[in-house]
């Protein structure tokens, strides 16, 4: 195994992704809408065929606000589904994505004759090759760093996130745990769940661009999940979570790297696997290892302690 | 353009080219609206979508495994049972994280989908850079094929599809318990765990019958769609899903036979859309739970509330008025009195009068803007005051709540008593003094007089 620079890259934007979803994860997860990252980077695919019909050529700003537009969209439609038509929140979200996935899986076989746009190129980004573009290149102790394109822009989604999460975090805490008491303390419920969802789909789709659909995914559930077994306090809980996506970065990295080789593969063919892919495969490693060994929700610590109860129950029956 | 009697070829199957096609989409459609059924009521819709993103990499090992073992790798029988194991594997680990640990349903299912597709795409990554093997489709077999399936496809769907039928048919009470009311079941003895196992393993069957035939997202709609829609239209668990099943079958169908017939249709994702029409039209016009029916039914409900009120009020300021004569004598209320007796806006009232008029309760003296309740009306009027009464009653001896806050009670339930309860009312409250038949009880509590 042989680290380069690129390698640094490589784990830096990673890093980035999965804290910026990570941030916002926390929140998905106790509001039990886990799924919503799923859900929108499936359902964007119109977004993006629409704002590429519209302009006619692959400009990254058009297709990222088409996809936002929808992200949100899928949010508000799930919404109104389990509102108005009291279907289970699970499936209005499931009936949403997969009719707007279907509907731009049309509008791109439709526009196929005089376009040419790859639905898995575009939903499946390749983290491996964010280093290769090169936005900025600042010198720093006499050496020239280059900053890619993906580092900047999802630094800045990252610095949203914390800013948000920061400014709102009474607001947001009192709403994801007790949506009626908000109600009454003049916090308003679907404000935060609006403002949410639209941080959700700007991060989803400016992560999933650079670094691919499987790592916003994984990212905006599993850390959030693992620290949630961790901790009871909602700011332990993030603080946790972020320092679980950036040790998953690098674990999922490093795994990439020397997996192959460890199978048995030839390291000439075979030389290195999809860091995103392992990026999520080391997410749940870290949460299997935490829902077992868990020092205040882990299985094991729970077997411990009913054993323990019935212990003591069986001595004081004596 | 496409021929009339094109059209009718294929949608009647006569059309050998698609017939196979479409037999196979509403084979699936219907197993998936059985199995979308029980899913929806265990809220668990997007096991679906768990389960067929944690098919890949049972795929990718199983055809890595394949290739090493020396063989082609791409033969169907190993993939799909790589797709099975992984897909059982799957839905036991939601399972177990959801029993054994603080994290919902939802997390769990989440986990489980972006950690198996990981791997899966790292699977890939690795079974692409293999030298032997022709990795290239692999993907395939979770996006699917539907324009190109094969006579072994359809067995496979008709095998499937008839031993979910069998399996629901004969667990059908198990099953029903299980959804509704798992606590009960496992109070009542019955093996929950290994229902819940069984069950999901018939979802993991279809999901992995039909993936390779329709693709991942025909999949996760199809188990969700036709039954959503279902909901709607029933409360009877027999009938939702013989309706899911048709609904899934007629969209499979009708998506299939469109796709056929215009070029750059592509089939799955017509079908997704046909049956998002048919969950759009019973979310509208459900018989059952549908958006007009219920909210028509808030509205009478808010009508009839509004005419008891009414008349409520009208009857206890006569018979305030009546000072000692045992009847009640009609005469003229003022608007302004009526309007103290609750919290109602001028314009909430003008209306209730209004319907109240319509319906030959009241008569309006317009001139000294005074409401005269008609004969009909004051028969209507006693009966509803009777009924809040006995309700009061009932509320102090049995629920043992106060007399000053019992009028509030009274009002939040009065409205959706039947004659059947009013019957058992009256029953219990003989011992506590004679309750004649057609005769208003005395109010509990001192009425607030109306200004």
């Amino acid at each position: 195994m042989e680290w380069y620079n690129l390698d640094t890259w490589i784990v830096v934007v990673g890093m980035l992704a999965a804290i910026a979803c990570a941030l916002l994860g926390n929140f998905l997860v106790l509001r039990k809408m886990s799924m919503m990252g799923d859900a929108i980077s499936h359902a964007v695919l119109p977004g993006l065929a629409i704002a590429f019909l519209i302009t006619e050529a692959r400009s990254s700003l058009t297709m990222f606000i088409g996809a936002a537009i929808v992200g949100v969209l899928t949010a508000v439609f799930t919404q109104w589904l389990s509102r108005f038509g009291k279907v289970d929140e699970g499936a209005s979200m499931g009936i949403v994505f997969t009719t707007l996935f279907a509907l731009g899986l049309l509008l791109i076989v439709q526009a196929a004759d005089h376009v040419d746009l790859d639905a898995s190129c575009v939903l499946y980004g390749a983290i491996e090759l964010t280093p290769l573009d090169v936005a900025w290149q600042p010198s720093l102790f006499g050496s020239v760093l280059q900053v890619p394109r993906a580092a900047l822009v999802l630094a800045a989604v990252c610095v949203v996130n914390l800013l948000f999460i920061v400014c709102f975090f009474k607001e947001l805490r009192i709403s994801s745990f007790d949506a009626e008491l908000a109600t009454t303390m003049g916090i308003s419920a679907n404000l935060m769940h609006y403002l949410l969802m639209t941080l959700v789909a700007v991060t989803t789709v400016a992560a999933f661009e650079a670094v691919g659909s499987i790592i916003v995914i994984a990212m905006l559930i599993v850390p959030a999940a693992t620290a949630h077994l961790l901790t009871d306090r909602l700011s332990v809980m993030v603080l946790l979570s972020v320092v679980i996506a950036a040790l998953t970065a690098v674990l999922g990295h490093l795994a990439a790297l020397v997996l192959p080789g460890w199978l048995g593969f030839d390291p000439t063919t075979v030389e290195t696997t999809s860091t995103s892919g392992m990026m999520a495969v080391m997410a749940g490693v870290l949460f299997a290892a935490v829902l077992f060994f868990s020092p205040s929700h882990g299985i094991v610590i729970k077997h411990f302690r009913k054993l323990d109860k019935s212990s003591v129950l069986e001595a004081e029956q004596m | 353009m496409v021929d009339f009697s094109d059209i009718i070829d294929v949608l009647l199957l006569r059309n050998y080219n698609t017939r196979l096609v479409v037999i196979c989409t509403i084979l699936l459609g219907c197993a998936c609206g059985l199995m979308g059924s029980f899913l929806l009521l265990r809220k668990r819709s997007l096991m679906g979508d768990t389960l067929s993103h944690a098919t890949l990499p049972g795929v990718c090992l199983a055809f890595i495994i394949g290739v090493l073992l020396g063989g082609q790798g791409k033969s169907l029988p190993l993939l799909m049972l790589g797709a099975t194991i992984t897909g059982v594997l799957g839905c036991g680990t939601v399972l177990f994280i959801r029993n054994r640990s603080r994290i919902k349903d939802d997390a769990a299912m989440g986990i489980v989908l972006s950690v198996f597709f990981g791997a899966g795409v790292a699977l890939l990554t690795i079974a692409s850079k293999m030298p032997a093997g022709a990795a290239a489709g692999l993907e395939s077999f979770i996006y699917g094929k539907t324009a190109s399936m094969v006579l072994s496809d359809f067995w496979l769907l008709t095998v499937v599809t008839i031993s979910v039928l069998i399996t629901s048919v004969l667990f059908f009470k198990e099953f029903r318990l299980l959804c509704f009311d798992e606590a009960y079941a496992a109070a009542q003895g019955w093996p929950v765990k290994r229902l819940d196992i069984l069950l999901l393993a018939l979802v993991t069957a279809v999901t992995v019958a039909g993936l390779q035939a329709v693709g991942l997202i025909l999949i996760i709609a199809f188990l969700i769609t036709p039954a959503a829609a279902a909901r709607f239209w029933t409360d009877q668990l027999g009938k939702m899903l013989l309706l899911s099943a048709i609904i899934g079958g007629l969209s499979g169908w009708f998506g299939a036979s469109v796709s056929a017939l215009v070029p750059d249709m592509p089939a799955g994702a017509l079908i997704v859309l046909v049956a998002a029409g048919c969950f759009l039209f019973s979310m509208l016009f459900g018989v059952e739970r549908g958006v007009i029916i219920r909210s028509y039914r808030q509205w009478s409900l808010k009508r009839s509330v509004g005419r008891q009120h009414l008349l409520r009020g009208l009857y206890e300021i006569l018979e305030a008025d009546k000072s000692g004569s045992a009847e009640i004598r009609i005469h003229g209320v003022p608007f302004r009195q009526i309007r103290g007796r609750r919290t109602w806006s001028d314009a909430q009232l003008r209306r209730c009068l209004k319907l109240a008029y319509k319906e030959g309760l009241i008569q309006l003296i317009e001139r000294k803007d005074e409401i005269f309740l008609t004969d009909y009306g004051l028969s209507l009027a006693a009966l509803a005051t009777r009924n809040h009464r006995l309700w009061e009653m009932y509320l102090i001896e049995y629920a043992d709540v106060a007399t000053s806050r019992v009028d509030r009670d009274a009002d939040a339930v009065e409205h959706v008593l039947g004659e059947s309860m009013v019957a058992i009312l009256e029953s219990k409250l003989q011992r506590y003094g004679p309750i004649e038949s057609n005769l208003v009880p005395v109010s509990p509590h001192p009425i607030r007089p109306g200004d």
